[in-house]
């Protein structure tokens, strides 16, 4: 907060180091040190893993969040995590990451930057088609587009726009309103009332990093979940003796 | 009066009601969806945690539309475009 003024509204305005016609802005700075920061965590960690009971606190940290991460992508999607953990499990670690650090005086996270929730968002934008396709096939996968009927083409499209849109937007404004409303009231009561409102904004970026990579997965699984669907279905016609509410008029048929 | 004071009166007086006005309706869909989330935990305890994921997307959703207001008047008291461009000419 020291070098980021009321006035300027996203850390894109901020000039750190300029050489020449080179300058780099916050965002880019503290994106880079968030990067760091993972990569070599994870990477200390990762050298010495073990197996047996005796397993460092850092080990049994990240084990606890891969394990976190790849059970709530199997709750939402109800496939085989592994495929979306490295995307999934990089957006909520950066986003996560970067949201927390907050708590450190000097630093402005990266994610009050338009520029990089949108990058973020774009992200999203690409991995549904990929999933989608490589599940699909081409065909099958802008099929869905005209998936009720052909009139629904255009909704379809404007709400895949406007879905990332919305993305980008909401990390970006829920982060910047923590940080606004801190400089406004350092500003008016500087003693301990922007400490609650910190301790609030950390719970903010918590759940904001959870749900921006929860409704990622969300979005994959919508353009995936035909495949699934199928696969259900013919399960169901082999074995009639699933956990399926009995419905006489399918039993009667089958 | 002048453009320079018209433009700023119209700018924070229009932040005030887009926070104003944008607010009541999310508030009102986000209370109602905690209470419904809250009573249907009640009945069905052993459903808590799909019951709170799916209200925590949920409400995220919601908030959405109360945070594009937020940035709107965010825009129009710090970073208006007509403030700038009245004030540079």
């Amino acid at each position: 907060m020291e070098f980021m003024s009321l006035k300027d509204i996203t850390p894109d305005m901020v000039t750190i180091w300029q050489w020449g016609a080179i300058s780099l802005n916050a965002t880019i700075v503290f994106t880079w040190i968030v990067m760091a920061l993972i990569i070599v965590i994870s990477w200390l960690v990762t050298r010495g893993l073990s197996v047996d009971a005796q397993a460092s606190r850092w080990q049994t940290l990240l084990e606890v969040l891969v394990g976190g991460i790849r059970h709530q992508i199997r709750e939402v999607s109800r496939q085989d995590p592994d495929r979306y953990l490295p995307f999934i499990g990089t957006l909520f670690l950066f986003i996560a990451v970067s949201n927390l650090l907050t708590l450190f005086p000097v630093y402005i996270p990266p994610t009050g930057s338009l520029s990089t929730t949108a990058a973020l968002a774009i992200c999203v934008f690409v991995a549904v088609p990929v999933y989608g396709i490589i599940d699909l096939g081409l065909l099958g996968y802008l099929k869905l587009y005209i998936q009720p009927t052909i009139f629904m083409l255009p909704f379809n499209i404007m709400g895949e726009l406007s879905r990332t849109l919305a993305l980008a937007v909401r990390l970006f404004g829920n982060i910047m309103s923590g940080t606004k409303i801190l400089a406004i009231l350092l500003a008016v009561m500087p003693f301990f009332f922007p400490i609650l409102m910190r301790a609030l904004g950390l719970l903010t970026g918590l759940i904001q990093a959870y749900i921006f990579a929860i409704l990622a997965m969300v979005y994959i699984a919508s353009a995936t979940r035909v495949r699934e669907e199928r696969e259900q279905g013919a399960q169901m016609t082999t074995s009639p003796e699933t956990n399926q509410p009995h419905d006489p008029l399918k039993g009667d048929n089958l | 009066m002048d453009g320079i004071s018209l433009i700023g009166m119209i700018s924070i007086f229009t932040a005030g009601l887009t926070m104003g006005l944008g607010t009541i309706g999310p508030a009102l869909g986000e209370g109602r969806a905690v209470a419904q989330a809250l009573s249907s935990i009640a009945q069905q305890p052993d459903e808590t945690g799909a019951i709170t994921r799916t209200l925590f997307v949920g409400l995220a959703m919601i908030e959405s539309t109360a945070i594009y207001c937020f940035v709107i008047s965010m825009i129009l008291i710090f970073a208006n475009p007509f403030w700038d461009y009245v004030i540079s000419r």
